[in-house]
């Protein structure tokens, strides 16, 4: 536990969400979330959860990325709000 | 789909790798980081990255929609079955120290969440694969 | 509307910012989730089901019904995407 790196991990993260729910364009806000979800990832690992890690690198920044870009590319790119 | 060299053989090279990785990380989660849930995403990762690069037809050719929708079922078939026998033998659901093998009982126990793993791999990788397929087809819905 | 959603998200914020004074400290040994059941699976898992992995002893063996339980969610997020989305008669 480092007490630095996760102050600055945790900024990151913070920054991240409400980036990925302020910004237009979806295809940036489903780019956002990837990275919000390998920021959790390094924190789970930080935190000696190698499993829950490895589960949100694979799903979260993997999977889930590709299904919403799928999504995004089947119907509209610009959120209406 | 728009031809592009590059990106189709770099997909040839490395789907195999992909593939055999998910499989390690399935099988290795006994010891080490890693199992059902995690292996299978990264086994149908390898299809959805083929589905990218040679288009959703060309995928479907290697990894057919029945198979996929089988296997989902399988894999759960797997686990409640392997459930189901323990009470066969004589024991609680999924005790699976009941099952008559020529093995101690924690190696029995060992053995049998190793197919418990193989079936949630099977499972996350068919669902994974499955939703891909259904999300990013082009096709118009009547 | 945005204003009552604003004000909202401050509240419950500010009801979790007070609530985190009663979370104990990282990795402390004697909180409740730490004494009642996982000294027995770091004591027994290797012992009882031959692996090496705890999480996986976890989750595979003495918790295997909540896995199974999870199983059956993704599958049932599969079938029901595939009725919703997939027509024409193909299975």
């Amino acid at each position: 536990m480092i007490w630095e790196f996760n102050f600055a991990m945790f900024l990151f993260l913070v920054i991240c969400a409400i980036a990925a729910i302020t910004v237009r364009n979806l295809l940036s806000a489903v780019v956002i979330f990837a990275a919000y979800s390998l920021i959790m990832a390094v924190l789970w690992a930080e935190m000696n959860a190698v499993d829950v890690a490895f589960t949100e690198a694979a799903v979260g920044a993997g999977i889930t990325t590709v299904l919403f870009i799928a999504v995004v590319s089947r119907t509209t790119r610009r959120s209406k709000d | 789909m728009k031809e592009d060299v590059v990106i189709r053989t770099v997909t040839r090279m490395i789907v195999p790798f992909i593939q055999l990785f998910g499989l390690y990380v399935i099988l290795h989660g006994a010891s080490s980081a890693g199992g059902g849930f995690q292996g299978g995403v990264i086994f149908a990762s390898a299809f959805i990255l083929y589905g990218i690069a040679f288009g959703i037809t060309e995928a479907r050719k290697r990894i057919y929609e029945k198979i996929t929708t089988v296997a989902a079922s399988l894999g759960v078939y797997i686990f409640a079955g392997i459930g189901l026998l323990a009470i066969l033998f004589g024991g609680n659901f999924l005790g699976y120290s009941a099952l008559p093998l020529p093995l101690p009982g924690p190696e029995i126990r060992g053995l049998m969440a190793e197919f418990v793993e193989i079936g949630i791999g099977i499972t996350v990788m068919a669902v994974m694969t499955s939703i891909f397929y259904d999300m990013a087809s082009k096709e118009e819905v009547e | 509307m945005r204003k009552w959603a604003l004000f909202a998200v401050i509240v419950v914020g500010a009801l979790l910012l007070w609530a985190e004074g009663d979370i104990p400290p990282f990795g402390d040994p004697d909180t409740p989730a730490n004494t009642y059941v996982a000294q027995y699976y770091i004591e027994n898992a290797y012992e009882d089901a031959d692996m090496a992995n705890i999480v996986t002893v976890i989750l595979t063996d003495y918790r295997s019904y909540d896995t199974l339980g999870e199983a059956t969610v993704i599958f049932t997020a599969g079938m029901s995407l595939l009725l919703l989305l997939r027509r024409g008669g193909r299975l």
